[in-house]
């Protein structure tokens, strides 16, 4: 794996990547307990389990898995009168396309991770816990597994964690290569043993009905890390980083058309879009211009660079904002008309064509839609069929509505939030490069 | 076994890459490894299902209608409900790959990278003809020599160091079209 030798950027903030390619620094728990590691699991485990969750609470954490739901709110979502076990999932499918910094803390970091899952899994009582790597991190399922060993002879998983009465076993279950398996629902059926075959919400919402039809929950790997650091500072102080409703740090994954790709560890919604661009990535290549960014993992809708959009502001009046000066954080992103996602962004300059660029999408969705609802079954791959054309220079007119009408009936029509993720590229490469896709019709 | 099912013809099929790996047999170290897996799923065995079939391959390169069998049996499952598992998931093969199987990411961020002209660089070098592959289920390709076999793959995570692939369980970053070739040699047979 590459590591960056390059050192974090002034303008970032490391906490959950402080350790990541970090000289000096290896995967061992002796090493990450040479660093403090460990210590805020005995914090934890001397407090009452619902003084925990009341710290995420406060700290405002929002899960970074994509949808940016708060963390602390999800757990209290377990039914009160629960007699079920209850069960705790670390989602490190990590396959949204853009997105590769999850790869990094179980390579490089995975005792953080660990000790974020034990303090959330005491928290929300559960005894049995799995990591759900996916297939295409085998080395990472190793690593892992290694350190869960290495974790359990020093007692910090096991019987009687840490002589607290609690038990806890934490175990890897490898994927197989399906992005569906992202999606919280898919997870739990191939956690099953089962095609990945999503349930619909309600009734399941993996809280009260999840694995086994068991109160599960589920988090991706960056939000457990988050949960240490939060016992450590307090839900106060953490909510302090970043600015309100938009709390913590987040690690942004750059890739495509810039100069210096890679992730970024920043306080949320501290940096716009042209600090992150301009000053932590160097800038478009030379000769060249940024021209789309799609800011949240590749099922955000896309944003061109000369945009501007009217946002309203809390006292009902508005304001207009332009793409540079958006501030990377979840609420103004998604005012903007796209989502922060997974923190994947996909920068393309004035070389990319958008048929291509939407062809690509199109083949992706196709290939990876579960088939279990029909607008998405066969609307992702009649927008597949579409986009080939275009990208051949033989569609027409015609088909650049239809495949606008397509999305609008997978849109919001599916069990799953796969239906978005497809349909939400097309509706605003569409939209946004109409007159560009003309360009490319049959005879254009 | 149920042939009504697992009928030989679409479970697997021989591939130059068959002569690397060894027919699937139950042994009792298979077995140990299998049980071990299976305690990890207290309340519910079938769990086990994707843990088991990931054993096999690691062991035989490909997932026979015999493993499915002996997955099904040791789950106590129908087969049906294995064979729909393994036909699902993209990271199971019915058919024994090459020697080295890679794959080579297709998604936005390493297809600007030039990972369309790595793919088309390796299969020159290798030979392999990705045309006449099976277009049904996941196709992969297998040299003629059954050295190598190559595969398109969805986003890898890691689209910063664009464009990459893996080499069995290896993986491979910045690896532009040019580089194909030293790629290639660092798995001579
Ligand atoms: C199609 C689809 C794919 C997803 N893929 C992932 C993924 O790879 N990793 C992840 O953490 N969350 C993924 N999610 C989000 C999960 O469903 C879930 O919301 C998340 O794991 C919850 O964790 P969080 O609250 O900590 O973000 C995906 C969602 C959808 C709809
Ligand atoms: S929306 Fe697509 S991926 Fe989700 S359940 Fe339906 S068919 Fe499957
Ligand atoms: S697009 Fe190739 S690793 Fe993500």
């Amino acid at each position: 794996m590459i590591t960056y030798t390059k050192p974090p950027h002034p303008r970032e903030y490391r906490l959950i990547f402080k350790n990541v390619d970090r000289e000096g620094w290896d995967a061992s728990i002796d090493c990450y307990q040479r660093d403090g590691g460990y210590a805020e699991l005995q914090k934890a485990i001397a407090m009452q389990p619902k003084d925990i969750t009341e710290e995420v609470k406060k700290s405002g954490l929002r899960g970074r898995g994509g949808a940016g739901f708060p963390t602390g709110m999800k757990w209290t979502f377990i039914p009160p009168a629960n007699t079920k076990p209850v069960y705790l999932i670390c989602n490190c499918d990590e396959s949204e396309p853009g997105t590769f910094k999850d790869r990094y803390i179980v390579h490089q970091d995975p005792h953080q991770l660990l000790e974020g899952m034990v303090i959330s899994a005491f928290a929300v009582g559960a005894h049995i816990a799995y990591i759900y790597v996916r297939e295409e991190f085998p080395h990472a399922a190793l690593i892992l597994e290694h350190a869960i060993e290495e974790a359990r002879a020093r007692n910090f998983i096991g019987n009687n964690v840490l002589g607290s009465g609690f038990n806890l076993e934490i175990y890897v279950h490898r994927g197989a290569g399906a992005y569906i398996c992202g999606e919280e629902t898919g997870l739990i059926e191939s956690l099953e043993g089962k095609r990945p075959y999503p349930r619909i919400k309600p009734p399941y919402f993996p809280a009260a009905l999840g694995l086994y039809m068991c109160p599960t929950i589920v988090n991706n790997v960056e939000s457990l890390c988050h949960v240490k650091h939060i016992i450590r500072m307090g839900g106060d102080a953490y909510a302090k980083l970043g600015v309100p409703r938009n709390t913590g740090t987040r690690i942004l994954c750059v890739s495509g058309d810039v100069k210096n790709p890679g992730y970024f560890e920043i306080e949320v919604g501290k940096l716009t879009m042209r600090e992150l661009l301009y000053d932590l990535c160097g800038g478009p290549k030379d000769g060249r211009e940024f021209k789309a960014v799609i800011p949240g993992g590749s099922s955000a809708k896309i944003l061109r660079c000369e945009e501007s959009y009217t946002l309203k502001n809390v006292d009902g009046s508005s304001r207009q904002l332009a793409f540079w000066d958006i501030p990377l954080d979840f609420d103004t992103i998604a005012a903007c008309g796209s989502m922060a996602g997974s923190g994947g962004v996909i920068v393309m300059d004035d070389t990319r064509k958008m048929s291509w660029v939407l062809n690509n999408l199109n083949t992706f969705y196709a290939h990876e839609s579960c088939g279990q609802c029909t607008p998405c079954r066969e609307g992702s791959t009649w927008m597949k069929k579409i986009s080939d054309r275009l990208v051949a220079g033989d569609a027409t007119a015609a088909d650049l509505d239809t495949l606008e009408a397509i999305a609008y009936q997978i849109d919001g029509k599916t069990v799953c939030a796969f239906g978005e993720a497809s349909s939400w590229p097309v509706e605003a490469i569409v939209a946004k490069f109409r007159d560009e896709l003309l360009a490319d019709l049959k005879g254009g | 076994m149920s042939h009504s099912i697992l009928d030989e013809s679409i479970a697997s099929h021989e591939t130059p890459g068959t002569q690397h790996f060894r027919p699937f047999a139950v042994t009792p170290d298979l077995q140990a490894e299998a049980a071990e897996r299976i305690s990890h799923y207290p309340s519910n065995k079938r769990s086990a299902t994707l843990p088991l079939l990931h054993i096999v391959q690691q062991r035989f390169g490909y997932i026979s209608a015999a493993a499915i069998d002996w997955v099904a049996a040791s789950l106590e499952l129908e087969p049906i409900k294995v064979l729909e598992v393994v036909t699902f998931y993209p990271g199971f093969r019915q058919a024994a790959p090459g020697k080295y199987h890679i794959r080579v990411c297709r998604t936005l961020s390493c297809a600007m990278g030039g990972s369309h002209e790595l793919m088309e660089r390796l299969c020159e070098l290798t030979g392999i003809d990705r045309s006449q592959c099976d277009p049904h289920h996941h196709p992969i390709a297998v040299s003629p020599c059954g050295n190598f076999s190559i595969e398109f793959a969805e986003c890898l995570a890691s689209c910063g160091s664009a464009p990459v692939c893996m080499v069995n369980d290896d993986f491979h970053e910045g690896v532009g079209a040019d580089k194909a070739g030293a790629l290639l040699k660092s798995y001579a047979p």
